[in-house]
């Protein structure tokens, strides 16, 4: 009996043992890559990855824990790859040796719940939604809001301003978007986690949603995609030419098509009010972190040949699950970063096909 | 296995070789290393929670617990707010699901037809096993809003302007906030504490009860002076045990008490507790100051949670020895 249960035990041992070894991001024979980070692509990566095991067998394992666990994980290296919302700065890349480039684009768009008002018809400026943040425009008929929307007939209610309570890209991203579009919003700053000065925190893109749909005169802010797949009335934004722009897939590619990126070393830049006539002013992209020299050349190889095929027949689902794209340039951009991920033996772990 | 370990030990005494004794040894340290694991694991749990959250200790001293500005943009932490939160809802939680409990252990050991005991037992440690996110995604999309419309609406209409019973009130109707996470805590926490009920009123022997109503008494007599006596001890600590889990609980609270740091200002307000900060803020949250204060706030709550169990222990304890 004893000796059965320590049988037992030293299989479960034996067990734990392989099973951190396959944490650990080894490349088994079969290509087997192991990647953590951001929950905003993590559909989109699942589903890559679906179609790319059917095609190349390579398997992806990637584990949804949030940006600041990606980057985590990456650093202490349990992983092949971290995936961020939040990309690093240039000198924390160097700091780290790290190397990262975006994969796909998302945005954030504010969501409403306004009886008799219909999807698109509200129009809000950057200052106008960093003082209803800020709780200093507290009702629909404020003439603040009246100013920006002539003719809309605004119901009498006090405006319920929900956010995300768990740190989250979206709430860095939006934030980051406030900081830059109202200079009243310095005091509060830009993070993924905020000490925000009013309203309600809902877990995830579903908490806020589930806050705005219960609550006539919320105000919330979603990722694009969940915004679109759950058909959330959503506010025109003022960008920064001026424009009042809807959230649509062409705004967010715009933004990524207008932006400078050959000024932005190491990718670092976010597309928060980008120059151009229809661009939609909080754009981000998500981001991948891997280490500038590989341990192993075979898993960096097997990352980067995932990201490859991705931006080569990746497109079609990325926009069936609302994600938008890289422009063309970009993508060709971040192929030629890859130089500079390099193997044990001093070479470049996988030279893409030329395009 | 063990009677017939005894049984043959018994029946031939001189079979106890050295090697037997050996043997005895080895089981011995082997029973004393699988009781001791879970202690060395706990006292690890507790360096460790005091070593990682020693950074937010040292900057913000005392502070920590008495400031409840929670800003992670400025680097700047306070418990209070949290703290607060946690003891608010624990207690409401408590007082609403106290007489519940107590009404369902009364009614299924003196009172119940034996035909329906069992299944309104089973229904009850049901309860139990309901998984939390399951109360929190419930709360959040059914219970809430129900709440919003038939509950906080009248009560905040009602509330007359400028009297503390209007400020105890206030909060954005759709029903998220502390009430309702209170509420929704003591539907959790009500088998615990109604399983651990009945059980002490079960440990009643019949000849003292039996006495009660040889006296004449009646049945609400005998459970209000001599059952619910006898219990007294035992059912503050089950009612510990109930404030226990009620106090660590995460992802319900985190789903519907509508997470605005700081102290809460009234009974529909949105609050946090020490559960949901960590639950909602650790994943993201950058090595450095932020993770060190939320480790600090695990740390707080473990003393806060192991105080309270240990109370349950010692009372419950006591009980049994009556």
């Amino acid at each position: 009996m004893i000796r059965k249960i320590v049988l037992g035990l030293a299989a479960c041992l034996a067990l734990a043992a392989c099973g951190q070894s396959d944490k650990a991001g080894a490349p088994a024979a079969g290509a087997q890559i192991a990647g953590a980070g951001a929950t905003f692509p993590a559909p989109l990566y699942a589903k890559w990855a679906e179609q790319q095991r059917a095609e190349t067998g390579l398997t992806l394992n990637y584990q949804a824990i949030g940006s600041g666990g990606g980057i985590k994980q990456i650093k202490a290296k349990t992983v092949a790859f971290g995936a961020s919302d939040k990309p690093l700065k240039p000198e924390e890349l160097a700091e780290a040796g790290l190397v990262q480039f975006p994969t796909v684009i998302g945005g954030v768009v504010p969501i409403v719940n306004l009886p008799g008002v219909q999807n698109g018809q509200l129009k809000l400026t950057g200052p106008l939604l960093a003082d209803i943040y800020l709780g200093k425009v507290a009702r629909w008929t404020d003439p603040a809001i009246a100013a920006v929307n002539p003719g809309l007939k605004l119901p009498n209610l006090p405006i319920t301003v929900v956010h995300r309570s768990d740190g989250s890209g979206t709430s860095f991203l939006f934030t980051s978007y406030l900081t830059a579009a109202a200079p009243q919003w310095a005091t509060v700053g830009a993070n993924d986690a905020i000490a925000w000065p009013t309203g309600q925190g809902g877990k995830g893109n579903d908490g806020v949603a589930g806050y705005v749909k219960q609550t006539p005169g919320a105000i919330g802010y979603v990722e694009y995609a969940f915004a679109k797949q759950n058909g959330m009335p959503t506010a025109s934004l003022q960008n920064a030419a001026g424009q009042f722009v809807a959230p649509t897939a062409e705004s967010f590619a715009a933004a990524a098509a207008g932006a400078d990126w050959s000024k932005a070393p190491g990718f670092y830049l976010l597309l928060i009010n980008q120059p151009g006539q229809g661009t939609w002013p909080i754009t981000g992209a998500t981001f991948v972190l891997m280490h500038k020299a590989q341990a192993d050349a075979a898993t960096g190889k097997s990352v980067l040949s995932f990201v490859d095929w991705a931006y080569s027949k990746g497109d079609a689902s990325a926009n069936e699950l609302a994600y938008v794209p890289l422009p063309a340039e970009l993508k060709q951009r971040v192929r030629q970063s890859w130089a500079e991920i390099l193997g044990p033996d001093g070479k470049p772990v996988f030279t893409p096909a030329a395009q | 296995m063990t009677l017939a370990a005894e049984t043959s030990a018994a029946a031939t005494p001189r079979r106890r070789s050295a090697k037997g004794a050996g043997f005895d040894r080895a089981f011995e340290i082997l029973c004393f290393t699988a009781a001791t694991f879970l202690l060395t694991a706990l006292g690890g749990l507790v360096v460790s929670l005091a070593i990682g959250g020693w950074p937010a200790f040292e900057a913000f001293g005392l502070r920590f617990f008495t400031t409840a500005t929670w800003d992670p943009v400025r680097d700047v932490y306070g418990a209070a707010g949290a703290v607060t939160g946690t003891l608010v809802t624990s207690a409401i939680a408590l007082l609403i699901a106290l007489p519940l409990a107590l009404g369902i252990a009364i009614f299924l050991v003196e009172l119940c037809p034996p035909v329906l005991r069992r299944p309104i037992g089973t229904a009850v440690e049901l309860l139990a096993g309901i998984p939390s996110i399951v109360y929190g995604m419930w709360g959040l999309f059914v219970f809430a809003p129900w709440f919003a419309k038939h509950v906080q609406m009248p009560i905040m209409m009602s509330a007359e302007p400028g009297s503390f019973w209007e400020k105890l009130t206030t909060g954005v109707p759709n029903g998220a906030g502390i009430l309702t996470a209170s509420i929704i805590l003591a539907i959790m926490i009500l088998p615990f504490i109604a399983a651990t009920l009945r059980e002490l009123m079960l440990t009643i022997p019949a000849q003292v009860r039996e006495s009660a109503y040889g006296l004449g008494s009646t049945t609400f007599e005998v459970i209000r002076k001599v059952s619910l006596p006898y219990i007294r001890t035992g059912a503050i600590g089950a009612v510990m045990l109930g404030l226990g889990r009620a106090l660590g609980e995460t992802m319900a609270v985190t789903f519907i008490i509508g997470n605005a740091h700081g102290f809460p200002t009234s009974i529909f307000a949105s609050g946090s507790t020490i559960a949901s900060t960590i639950a909602n803020e650790f994943a993201e949250a950058p090595p450095g100051l932020h993770s060190a204060s939320l480790i600090a706030l695990g740390f707080v709550l473990f003393v806060i949670t192991f105080a309270v169990l240990a109370l349950a222990r010692i009372l419950i304890g006591r009980q049994a020895n009556l």
